[in-house]
């Protein structure tokens, strides 16, 4: 049982390792068009809103730590706290949704989403020294979206998993002999965390302050 | 199963450090220090990051090797398309 669960943690991690150059691939893509777009890039993530970035920044730690208070429930083989805590992380990954929701319906009043009802004569607005090209900010929000949303679908993976793994929890199946599913599962829960924790700057930290 | 238990305190304590530094990081997006903006909020973010593999995904406890050699490897490859390929894009003499 301990070879297995190690093979487990261990084929989970090589996932996570495959899924490290995934988003990396897209990091990439923002930091090159970054420094390429410099004011589009810093007066677009001046526009998207830090203090729900923020928010879902702190919702996401907090899930992340019922996830690892779960997997030691789980491995104590308590079942009620196991049943309480998943229900708290699947609570706080909805509530991270809904905050995102929000986020691009703002962005979708304020026609920055790319496509045909594309405009940014708002930011232009907003820096009239610092002329726009709005193909090129088209592309930071572009950006923006395929993130936020790789990430989003990640989560709500993530919030499947976790269903299923409420389900296993409420048939009792975890406990001091057997519980990897919930191990293998919060790896994959704390990865999508790390992926934020590195969102978070580059989308919404790092320009603030710089004026083009 | 001899596996190790991590007591409570310590998931506790790393949780609040990671607000704490969560706030920070924040509060620091507001105050401008030039490049170094980018070098703060990234130093905290791979601080963050470290804290949440090391504590929470058990890495820290783990005997086993090849989970580490994994992550490792999968680290370097990151290093190698993020450093190689943004020193290419900024020395470039023109855009």
């Amino acid at each position: 049982m301990e070879q297995q669960k190690e093979a487990s943690t261990l084929g989970m991690w090589v996932f996570l390792g495959t899924e490290i150059m995934f988003f990396g691939g897209m990091f990439l893509a923002y930091l090159v068009y970054r420094l390429k777009y410099y004011n589009e890039f810093a007066t677009g993530s001046q526009s998207i809103d830090i203090t729900l970035g923020t928010i879902n920044t702190v919702v996401l730690i907090c899930s992340s730590l019922t996830v690892a208070l779960g997997v030691k429930a789980a491995q104590r083989g308590k079942r009620k706290l196991l049943i309480v805590l998943i229900i708290l992380t699947l609570i706080f990954g909805l509530g991270f949704l809904g905050i995102k929701g929000i986020e691009w319906y703002q962005k979708y009043q304020e026609h920055h989403v790319p496509g045909i009802s594309f405009n940014i004569s708002d930011i232009q607005h907003a820096h009239p020294q610092t002329p726009l090209n709005p193909g090129h900010a088209q592309l930071y929000f572009s950006l923006y979206f395929a993130l936020t949303g790789l990430h989003a679908l990640h989560m709500i993976i993530g919030i499947g998993i976790f269903l299923a793994l409420l389900w296993m929890a409420w048939k009792g199946r975890f406990g001091p002999d057997y519980y990897t599913p919930m191990e293998i599962g919060g790896l994959y829960w704390h990865f999508v965390d790390i992926v934020w924790i590195y969102l978070f700057p580059l989308l919404y930290l790092i320009d603030r302050k710089h004026i083009p | 199963m001899s596996e190790h238990i991590i007591p409570s305190r310590i998931y506790y304590m790393i949780w609040v450090t990671l607000m704490v530094f969560t706030v920070i990081t924040a509060a620091v997006a507001f105050v401008d220090l030039g490049p170094f903006n980018t070098v703060v909020a990234l130093i905290i973010a791979t601080f963050k990051a470290t804290l949440v593999v090391l504590f929470f995904m058990h890495v820290k406890y783990t005997s086993e090797k090849m989970t580490k050699t994994v992550i490792i490897c999968a680290i370097f490859w990151l290093g190698l398309l993020l450093i190689l390929s943004l020193a290419d894009f900024a020395t470039r003499a023109s855009g």
